[in-house]
């Protein structure tokens, strides 16, 4: 029977920590093959700022020892493991006192709910879109106007944007171009603010949704053209149901398979791409964070984005995996029979 | 058992495929009937046009097909475009498909009793326990124990799948049911068995039926009467018994020659020439790249039909 067993649950469980294990580790391993030292990195940006630093190697010094720079590689792989276990990457090496962690904090919201709702619009959308277009009975007024909502693709979205910003917020003064919110409000859970955020949000929303609602368009139209050709397709129609059920039950449900996976798996690199997007916004997400902390060479607060990103990505594909077998009862059943 | 009442009737028809490098010709002036209570055979080798006469009867022939010519008419009703909606009615309620692919006709990722039960509900309005029972009395009918209801399609061996798809076809009392290659997929014991199955179910419901396949053994214990088709056109049609004691065209020998037997040892035959491009059909007879017989008559005009013995036509210009 289909549903999910225990044997694939604990499968999938392992496979999440596995995943995330080998991403921290990269993490890890990856600043430390660059051969750049952070700490002289940081000493010149000081230099820089200030002119002259006195006993330079006494701060660097002190610096590796604080950030155990010093000790023996696997002594510092298992500190980092623990850090990982909590959350808590320690001090920001840019600015010092403040806690890495804390500093991802304040970017994680606006990040997280602005990039959610985009993909998960931007997926709906698409996947209606390409189901229509893909589908043979879809009317011929609507089969003729659908591809225009794919002119945006070929788009980059930081160009898309941009554009955006242009038109919209400084020519007609629509809404307002950049940030998370106005300073004339105060931050909060009052309707002034809450409102303002929602403005805000408007324009990154669009230039992320617009410009990639075609790739998953463009996928679905081709798994419903191929589901179109199923004998179980034809055998539905057959039977003299309702198009409406035909094209969810049959079609869609069908198609839709695949392009599920692909939409866990482009969680990670969703919040990748939104670098851009926050920056060309100035948008106080994670994003922007990253950015700023990859200039400032910033490791401690690298590890932290990227950590979360990796843990974010497994988790989208563990809860997909999970649920793949209430949606598709082939699964469980396939790999019961592997192993 | 075959009332002389014609339940299907097929006048006509042609069905061009338009694909870019021209118009495929899949059925040419194909005339055809079914009478209440019979079976008729549609038998032919790959590509000649089966599954394309069977989909223009349920007004489905797939794009780039369009039927270009001819008459469908059930209980003498033409449905050849006839509105969707209207359509719609009539599929399954009159006319029900076993599609060919065996392994494919269920949708792998919906239970079977939803399966079945939707193509009910969409005609009748029954629900709930009466809804269930007659499921459970349709999935006994073909054999099939009760605990399949539940199942997915994936749980289930070929053979019962195709069962469902018999039990599928029969919920609605059509008036006729288009079998497409309905045993081809299966092994040959399995063959055995669906085809016995949907024989009593036939003989249950007085369905008519066409029945489509290239295994001339198996039609000639199931059908009343055969279709031979080549190419897109019909070369013979006539009762079981007549074609089988005396096929008049050589296709259709051809075809009976086919038949394995484990009395004597035949040597298989492979095709003599290829069947022509269907795009460009030559003129006159379909057949003549591949007729032993062939004469300068049959390059000119396609052969007319003649009527050899009672019911039993040929087109073939020997006779
Ligand atoms: N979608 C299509 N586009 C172009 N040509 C097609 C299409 N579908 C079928 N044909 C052509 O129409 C002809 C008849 O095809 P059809 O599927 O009806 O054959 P068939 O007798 O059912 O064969 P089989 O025994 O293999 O099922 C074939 O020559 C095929 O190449
Ligand atoms: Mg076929």
């Amino acid at each position: 029977m289909g549903g999910l067993t225990r044997s694939y649950f604990i499968q999938r469980v392992l496979m999440f920590f596995l995943t995330i294990w080998i991403g921290v580790t990269l993490t890890f391993v990856i600043p430390r093959l660059s051969g750049s030292d952070p700490t002289t990195a940081m000493l010149l940006t000081m230099m820089n700022q200030r002119g002259y630093v006195e006993n330079a190697d006494k701060i660097i010094e002190s610096y590796k020892t604080s950030f155990g720079l010093n000790d023996p590689l696997p002594i510092q792989y298992i500190r980092y493991l623990g850090h990982v276990v909590r959350f808590d990457y320690g001090f920001s090496f840019a600015r010092f006192p403040t806690a890495a962690w804390d500093m991802v904090t304040p970017a994680l919201p606006w990040t997280l709910i602005l990039l959610s709702v985009a993909a998960v619009l931007s997926f709906l959308i698409g996947v209606t879109v390409g189901s229509l277009m893909g589908w043979r009975k879809t009317p011929r007024w609507l089969q003729s106007i659908l591809p225009i909502s794919l002119t945006f693709t070929s788009i980059p979205y930081f160009m898309f944007g941009i554009l955006l910003i242009s038109i919209i917020a400084f020519k007609l003064h629509w809404l307002p171009a950049t940030g998370g919110y106005s300073r004339s409000v105060d931050p909060g859970w009052n309707l002034p603010f809450i409102k303002d955020v929602l403005l805000h949000a408007v324009l990154p929303l669009i230039s992320i949704v617009l410009t990639s609602m075609g790739g998953w368009a463009l996928g679905m139209r081709g798994l419903m053209i191929g589901v179109n050709n199923e004998d179980y397709f034809l055998l539905a129609q057959a039977k003299g149901l309702s198009p409406a059920r035909v094209f969810f039950r049959y079609g869609i449900r069908n198609a839709i398979l695949p392009a599920l996976t692909a939409f866990a798996l482009g969680i990670g690199s969703l919040i990748g791409g939104s670098i851009l997007v926050e920056f060309i916004f100035a948008y106080p997400g994670t994003g922007y964070t990253l950015y700023r902390a990859i200039q400032e060479q910033d490791y401690t607060v690298i590890q932290t984005i990227t950590n979360l990103i990796i843990i974010i990505t497994a988790a989208g594909v563990l809860i997909l995996d999970l649920l793949y077998p209430l949606i598709d009862p082939r699964i469980t059943y396939k790999r019961n029979v592997a192993s | 058992m075959a009332s002389d009442q014609k339940v299907l009737e097929v006048n006509d028809l042609n069905v061009h495929y338009f694909t870019p490098r021209g118009a495929v010709i899949a059925a040419n002036a194909v005339n055809l009937y079914v009478k209440e209570g019979e079976i008729v055979g549609l038998v032919g080798e790959s590509g000649c046009g089966k599954t394309t006469v069977a989909m223009s009867i349920l007004q489905m022939v797939s794009a780039p097909g369009r039927i270009v010519g001819g008459e469908i008419k059930i209980e003498g009703q033409n449905i050849v475009n006839l509105p969707e909606k209207e359509l719609r009615k009539i599929r399954w309620r009159k006319l029900a498909l076993i599609p060919q692919g065996a392994m494919n006709s269920l949708n792998p990722v919906i239970k079977i009793r939803e399966q079945m039960e939707d193509g009910i509900t969409a005609h009748e309005k029954v629900r709930g326990v009466a809804l269930r029972d007659k499921v459970f009395k349709l999935l006994n009918d073909v054999g099939l124990p009760e605990r399949v209801y539940n199942m997915f399609p994936h749980e289930l061996s070929g053979g019962m799948k195709q069962r469902v798809c018999i039990a599928m076809a029969v919920a609605l009392n059509p008036v006729i049911i288009i079998a497409d290659e309905p045993t081809s997929a299966l092994d040959v014991v399995v063959q055995r068995v669906v085809a016995q199955t949907l024989l009593d179910v036939k003989t249950r419901l007085g369905v008519s039926m066409i029945m489509i396949g290239h295994d001339m053994g198996l039609q000639a214990q199931m059908v009343d009467r055969v279709a031979v088709m080549y190419a897109g056109n019909l070369v013979e049609v006539g009762p079981v018994g007549s074609i089988f004691e005396h096929p008049y065209h050589p296709y259709t020998r051809l075809l009976i020659d086919a038949i394995p037997s484990t009395k004597q040892k035949k040597s298989l035959k492979v095709t003599e020439g290829l069947t022509h491009d269907l795009r460009n059909p030559p003129r006159g007879c379909c057949f003549q790249f591949r007729c032993p017989f062939v004469r300068d008559a049959c390059r000119e005009k396609p052969p007319a039909f003649k009527q050899m013995a009672p019911d039993h036509f040929v087109a073939c210009v020997q006779y």
